[in-house]
């Protein structure tokens, strides 16, 4: 019987996530074992002809051109699966969204008009229909693993969608929030890192995106008593997920206080 | 009747990022090479821009995925340089450590799956682990250790937390790193059987007269410190930078090629680092190097396999080193009080120089941010290396003479997604 076929694409982003297979330094042979790498240009020359069973996408779209590929992938793929938070939230580079872009390319870029972009940076999901979508800055290659085989094998992955601060309870770690008043997103930002600033002695900074109804107001005014100013909360909300719905709208929220009120 | 060839390679394969290659050659006249970076530019220097200088190294790490440590490195020593604060002590060698860590686990990366596969004629290094199961299982072994370094003192592979603009979050305890040393025994021994094993390769002859460019430092073989330093008289400090190198922004390129004012194209990344910095290595390193024939200083540029293989002995033996002495350091952080000012950064990436200035509020806020990445300034180097090697294969058939192309690419282990802040490759025939 024919391999499933695997293929993983990328758009702007880093190569994080797709490095993450290559990550999987134990189990990498055995996933080539089970799956057909049929286009995957960062790891092999070889480019087997669509149609794929299943592909992967990392980064968002920014650019015209971007926006018809992506179309096309999704043409030729059975199962979309985006990979971090480029291609689920618009990344780090969607911070351009809140901004004009022709000033962006006027300071990187001595001609502005090589350059061809997007006035903004948005997730795979805001252009085609997407399977599944694996959040992380980048993502965990155990979810990874987690959910390719769950999807060869039809069923549904397992990715808890609970928030940091259940993966801190279940490591024992005291609360940094409680313990030395450090500011953390750990508690409406999605799980997936084990709780690994917590660890580290530092408040989580949202890797993993809005949790599952996270209730983003009620931590804000914890911040706040905490000594935080608005503009320190909407640095907090806008960083790798700050195009998230949930992320985006508690960073407005602050942005408008200071524009209302003069509040710094 | 003109014989027209084109030979184009649209999207480069085994390099990190989005790239393109294509040349055009009229009656063995070559009339144009190029090579392009299309990947999306993401606007890194612009949207620094008012953010904390605390944000540095967790942001700009996101420019790359498979070197984040540069990133940060450069950032903190940057942003150290504009508050006036010096980590010195066991931050500073943990600070070597980490980056041991990342130069093992890229240069595995890249010695493994990316590159040998071009001199063993396969299409991948899992279709080379068909054939030589045990080789590439050694590599990901490899590149394992370095990562398990990485993981232990930043916290993760991709993306570490752990590292901050006057030290880290956490420092970790001795016993902690000795859990390290076993596995490093052993990529010890790996790593000479990799230089063994990638020094028995067939070499395409090539004897360029590059302007290496790296960081050199009085006493070790460069990471973090030092001045930046040529074979063509350079002598001067990171904080110079711009007074001799430029970056022009060319069409067809969203990344910025970097030259030498007045000079040109420069080579910066291991066969620099190695020829400027040989008697740095460790005796073992300087051993392993000349058993395989490679002399101090190495002008072919298809043989950077072998001296990242030296450098990756290099980096086991250095973090070894370290461990060994390592003392849990007092502080986590040296304090700092924020103030306004410029800060200059370079540290040796994986790929080569990597280079940041900032300028500072008094708030502590960024006003303004310079990054210039290795495979920028590598741009116009790997332009005149494939016009070199097409003058000398133009009688090979055109997809034997793209795979020997881009295999010049991938001498430079190009990171595209860092040098837009690149690759596609072309072949025309006229």
């Amino acid at each position: 019987m024919a391999l499933p076929t695997l293929a993983v694409h990328k758009f702007a982003s880093c190569d994080g996530c797709q490095l993450s297979l290559l990550d999987l330094e134990d189990e990498l042979l055995a996933v080539a074992g089970v799956v057909q790498i049929a286009n995957f240009m960062e790891a092999s020359r070889e480019v087997l002809p669509p149609p794929y069973d299943v592909t992967l996408v990392e980064g968002s779209i920014t650019t015209a051109h971007d926006a018809e590929r992506i179309k096309q992938i999704r043409e030729e793929t059975g199962v979309l699966i985006t990979i971090g938070a480029c291609a689920t939230a618009g990344g780090i580079q969607a911070l351009r969204n809140w901004k004009d872009v022709d000033d962006f390319t006027r300071y990187v870029y001595a001609h502005p008009a090589y350059i061809e972009t997007l006035q903004t940076s948005t997730p795979v999901a805001d252009h085609v229909a997407v399977d599944f979508e694996l959040r992380g800055c980048p993502v965990s290659k155990h979810q990874l693993l987690e959910v390719l085989v769950a999807f060869l094998q039809g069923r549904r992955p397992n990715v808890p969608t609970y928030s940091v601060c259940v993966e801190c309870k279940l490591k024992g770690n005291p609360c940094v929030m409680v313990a030395h008043g450090t500011p953390c997103l750990g508690p409406v930002t999605q799980a997936g890192c084990d709780a690994l600033c917590p660890t580290y002695d530092r408040g989580c900074f949202g890797c993993f995106g809005p949790m599952e109804s996270p209730n983003t107001g009620s931590l804000a005014d914890q911040w706040k008593a905490m000594g935080a100013s608005e503009r320190d909360l909407i640095d907090a909300f806008r960083n790798f997920n700050a195009w998230s719905d949930a992320f985006r709208k508690e960073s407005d929220r602050h942005q408008t206080s200071i524009e209302i009120g003069g509040v710094r | 009747m003109t014989n027209a060839r084109e030979i184009s390679v649209e999207y480069l394969a085994r390099v990190e990022g989005e790239g393109s290659m294509r040349v055009e050659v009229i009656d063995d006249h070559i009339e144009h090479v190029e090579f392009s970076i299309f990947e999306p530019p993401r606007f890194f220097e612009a949207f620094l821009r008012g953010r904390p200088l605390t944000d540095a190294p967790d942001i700009t790490a996101r420019i790359c995925g498979i070197c984040p440590i540069a990133y940060q490195m450069s950032s903190v020593h940057a942003m150290e340089d504009a508050l006036g604060v010096t980590v010195g002590g066991s931050l500073r060698e943990l600070r070597r450590l980490i980056y041991c860590g990342e130069w093992i686990e890229s240069h595995a990366l890249h010695i493994y799956l990316l590159h040998a596969p071009d001199f063993l004629g396969y299409q991948s290094g899992i279709h080379m682990a068909a054939d030589h199961r045990d080789v590439v299982e050694r590599g990901l072994r490899l590149k394992k250790a370095g990562n398990a370094i990485v993981g232990l003192v930043g916290g993760r592979e991709i993306h570490p937390i752990n590292v901050k603009v006057g030290g880290f979050y956490r420092t970790p305890t001795k016993k902690e790193l000795e859990a390290l040393v076993p596995e490093l025994e052993w990529a010890r021994e790996a790593a000479v059987a990799t230089i063994r094993f990638v020094g028995g390769f067939d070499f395409p002859d090539a004897e360029m007269d590059f302007e290496f460019v790296s960081l050199s430092h009085p006493d070790e073989y460069p990471f973090n410190e030092g001045r930046i330093v040529s074979n063509k008289g350079i002598d001067i400090a990171v904080s110079e930078y711009n007074d001799f190198f430029v970056e022009e922004h060319v069409e067809r390129s969203n990344a910025l090629h970097s030259r030498i004012r007045d000079r040109g194209a420069y080579h910066v990344g291991p066969l620099a680092r190695y020829a400027l910095n040989f008697d740095k290595l460790t005796p073992l390193a300087q051993t392993m190097a000349r058993e395989v024939g490679l002399d101090p200083v190495c002008m072919n540029p298809f043989k950077s396999i072998i001296v990242r293989s030296v450098e990756t002995l290099y980096a086991v033996e250095e973090a070894l080193r370290i461990i060994d002495e390592y003392e849990q350091p007092v502080a986590r952080v040296v304090p700092y009080a924020v103030r306004e000012g410029e800060g200059h950064g370079a540290t040796e990436a994986p790929r080569g120089l990597l280079y940041h200035r900032y300028r500072v509020h008094d708030d502590g806020r960024i006003a303004d941010a310079q990054i210039v990445p290795p495979t920028a300034q590598n741009q116009l180097t790997i332009e005149s290396d494939l016009r070199y090697v097409l003058e000398r294969h133009l009688e090979l058939p055109d997809d034997e003479l793209a795979w020997v192309l881009e295999q010049s690419i991938r001498n430079y282990d190009p990171c595209i997604s860092c040098a837009t802040h690149f690759l596609d490759l072309t072949v025309e025939r006229g």
